[in-house]
C-alpha cells in the first residue's frame, strides 16, 4: 500500500509544533517536526487512537464556591470525552476537597480517574 | 501613620503572586498583596482547562492548579501578607496606596516600592460596535467562562462566538462539553488569533466551523438574541455586500481581545505605550515613575501565564532590590525599537549598568510568517540574530539577550525586527 503523509499540529503544549506523520497503509511509520518526545507520542496516538484530556466541573456541597473544577488524571480516548463530561454533570461531592483528590475513579471504564484541580474549603 | 511595606503589590493573580514570591526570594521582608476578588489566583481560577505551567513549573497544570502552585509558594511565608476582598482605589506618587475592604474600611498603606499587577480585561461589544438591538444573550467569553466554571449557570444553548482568541476557543469546547451547540466561530482576521492547539482541540474536535475573514454585521432579536448575520470581509476588513448569511443562535460570545487594565497607572501619570496599552518599562519592569514596577497582562497581554510569572519574577526581584537600596547603578539608557514586522517589544528600553546586563525581550509580530530571522541591531550592526521557523501575532516570542550583548549597546537605541529570508 502507498505511503501517505499527514500534517498536523501537536497539541501537547502551547508551542503547537507542526508535525508531518508518515503512514504506510494506515500504519504509523515516522514523524518529523516535533521539538520534544511528547510530540512523537502524540503523533503516533493521533493516527491510531486519538486521546484528549478532559476538564470540567462538578457540583460541590458546602463549599466556598458552588462548583469544583476537575481534570482527567491522564489523557483518555477522544471518543469518550463527551460522554464522560455528560456523566460529570450529575456528580456532586462534599467539601472540603483537596487538589488531586479522586472525584470519579475509572470513569466509564477507561481506567482514567477524574481528580479535583484545586483545594475547596468548606464554607465558613 | 500607615503601615510601611518593602513592596506593595496591586493584584493577586499569577503576576502578583509570582512577583510576591520573587520579592521574598530577593530579600524583601515585608510584602503585601492586595486582591479585589474573594480569593487569590485571579483569572486562572476560572480557566479550568489544562495547558498551563509547562515552562514555568515544568509540569502541565490546569488554571486552578497553576494558581494553587503560586499560592502555595507564598502561603506560609511570614514575609508575605495577602488581603482579599480589597480594592485599591488610588495609588500616589509617594507610594501610599489607598484601599478599601468590607472588614477594614478605607485605609492607606505605604510602600517603599509598588508593583502593578492588575491584569487585563475583555473588550466588550461597545469596543467593536456591532449593529443591532440590545437583546439579552450577549456576553464576553470571559464572563461566560466565569458563569459556567465558577457560578454554575449556562449563558445559553445555541452559541455563536465572535473572535478566535484563546478564551473564545476554550469556551467553544467548554460549551460543547456542557451540552450546548456551538454553531460557529467568526474571525475577522484571515488567520486565527488563538493558539493552534486550541483550534485543533476546541474547534476541530467538535466540528465547529471557523469562518476566517468574516464578521458579524447584525445581531438579531428583541428580548433575546435570535441569530446573527455574518458576512465575508475584504482585506480592509469591510463586509463584502452579497456575502451575508444568517446563523440562528440564542447566545453570542465575544472574544475580541483584551486590554491591560491601567486606570491606576494612568492616574499616576505613568507613561503608557500606544500599542501595548501598558506601562513603558525597562528590563527590570520599572515604569516611567521610579519605584513603580509592573508585570504581566497589565504591561502587555500575554498568551501564556508562564511568561506572566517569568516577567513578574523579574519585577518582584528588582522591586525588592530597589526597596533595599541595592539596584544596580545605571550607566546609560538604550531604547529598544520594534521595527520591520515586529509590532511590539517589552521592555521598551534598557537601563544598563556598566558591563551590560542580561535581559529578556518579549515580542509580538504584526502578521504570520515562516522561516524568518529576528535581528537585534544597533545601526547596521547585527548584535543578535535568531532563526524562527514560524511566527504568529498570537504567539509571543521571548528572546534572552545576554549581558555580553547588551554591553555592546553603546548608542541610545537598538532595533528589533524581522529579516525575511531570501529565497
Ligand atoms: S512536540 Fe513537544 S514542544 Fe512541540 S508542541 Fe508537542 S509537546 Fe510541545
Amino acid at each position: 500500500m502507498a505511503t501517505e503523509k499527514r500534517v498536523m499540529n501537536c497539541i501537547m503544549c502551547p508551542m503547537g509544533c507542526e508535525l508531518t506523520v508518515t503512514l504506510d497503509g494506515g500504519k504509523f511509520v515516522s514523524v518529523t517536526g516535533n521539538t520534544c518526545p511528547r510530540g512523537a507520542k502524540y503523533a503516533q496516538d493521533e493516527v491510531t487512537a486519538p486521546k484528549r484530556m478532559l476538564t470540567s466541573t462538578v457540583r460541590i456541597k458546602g463549599g466556598f464556591l458552588p462548583l469544583l473544577p476537575v481534570v482527567s488524571k491522564t489523557v483518555m480516548p477522544k471518543g469518550k470525552v463527551l460522554e464522560a463530561a455528560r456523566a460529570l454533570r450529575s456528580v456532586e461531592v462534599q467539601a472540603p476537597v483537596k487538589a488531586g483528590d479522586v472525584v470519579v475513579a475509572d470513569i466509564l471504564g477507561t481506567g482514567v480517574d477524574i481528580i479535583a484541580s484545586r483545594n475547596m474549603a468548606a464554607k465558613n | 501613620m500607615s503601615e510601611l511595606y518593602d513592596v506593595v503589590i496591586v493584584g493577586g493573580g499569577p503576576a502578583g503572586l509570582s512577583a510576591a514570591y520573587s520579592a521574598y526570594k530577593n530579600g524583601a521582608k515585608k510584602i503585601l498583596v492586595l486582591e479585589r476578588d474573594r480569593e487569590l489566583g485571579g483569572i486562572l481560577q476560572q480557566c479550568i482547562h489544562n495547558g498551563f505551567g509547562l515552562h514555568h513549573f515544568k509540569e502541565e497544570l490546569t488554571g486552578p492548579g497553576y494558581a494553587g502552585r503560586c499560592i502555595g509558594l507564598i502561603k506560609d511565608k511570614p514575609e508575605v501578607e495577602t488581603r482579599v476582598d480589597t480594592m485599591v482605589l488610588e495609588v500616589h506618587e509617594d507610594k501610599t496606596v489607598l484601599a478599601v475592604s468590607p472588614t477594614k474600611g478605607i485605609y492607606t498603606v505605604q510602600g517603599k516600592t509598588v508593583i502593578l499587577t492588575m491584569g487585563c480585561r475583555e473588550r466588550t461589544r461597545g469596543a467593536i460596535r456591532t449593529p443591532g438591538g440590545r437583546p439579552a444573550g450577549i456576553f464576553t467569553a470571559g464572563a461566560a467562562q466565569r458563569m459556567v466554571n465558577m457560578e454554575g449557570y449556562l449563558p445559553g444553548k445555541k452559541i455563536v462566538i465572535l473572535g478566535s482568541g484563546d478564551i473564545g476557543l476554550i469556551m467553544a469546547r467548554r460549551m460543547s462539553l456542557e451540552g450546548c451547540k456551538v454553531m460557529a466561530d467568526i474571525e475577522i482576521c484571515p488567520f486565527s488569533n488563538g493558539l493552534t492547539r486550541n483550534i485543533v482541540q476546541c474547534l476541530n474536535d467538535y466540528n465547529i466551523p471557523l469562518y476566517l475573514a468574516h464578521t458579524i454585521t447584525r445581531i438579531h432579536g428583541k428580548d433575546r438574541v435570535t441569530g446573527v448575520t455574518v458576512a465575508k470581509v475584504d482585506n480592509k476588513m469591510q463586509p463584502i455586500p452579497g456575502t451575508e448569511f444568517d446563523i440562528e443562535c440564542d447566545t453570542l460570545l465575544l472574544s475580541v481581545g483584551l486590554i491591560p487594565e491601567n486606570e491606576l497607572s494612568r492616574s499616576l501619570g505613568i507613561k503608557l505605550h500606544r500599542l501595548t496599552n501598558g506601562p513603558i518599562v525597562d528590563q527590570h519592569r520599572e515604569t516611567s515613575l521610579p519605584g513603580f514596577y509592573a508585570a504581566g497582562n497589565v504591561v502587555h497581554v500575554h498568551d501564556l501565564v508562564d511568561f506572566v510569572s517569568d516577567e513578574a519574577e523579574i519585577a518582584g526581584k528588582f522591586a525588592a532590590l530597589d526597596a533595599q537600596g541595592k539596584l544596580p547603578a545605571v550607566q546609560h539608557d538604550v531604547a529598544v525599537e520594534a521595527v520591520n514586522g515586529v509590532r511590539t517589544c517589552v521592555p521598551q528600553h534598557l537601563s544598563l549598568p556598566e558591563g551590560g546586563e542580561g535581559a529578556r525581550l518579549f515580542m509580538r509580530v504584526s502578521a504570520p510568517a515562516r522561516k524568518v530571522t529576528l535581528e537585534i541591531k544597533q545601526g547596521d550592526e547585527v548584535l543578535l540574530s535568531r532563526m524562527l521557523p514560524v511566527v504568529k501575532p498570537s504567539e509571543m516570542i521571548a528572546v534572552e539577550v545576554p549581558a555580553a550583548i547588551t554591553a555592546k549597546m553603546t548608542g541610545s537605541s537598538v532595533t528589533v525586527g524581522l529579516k525575511q529570508k531570501e529565497a
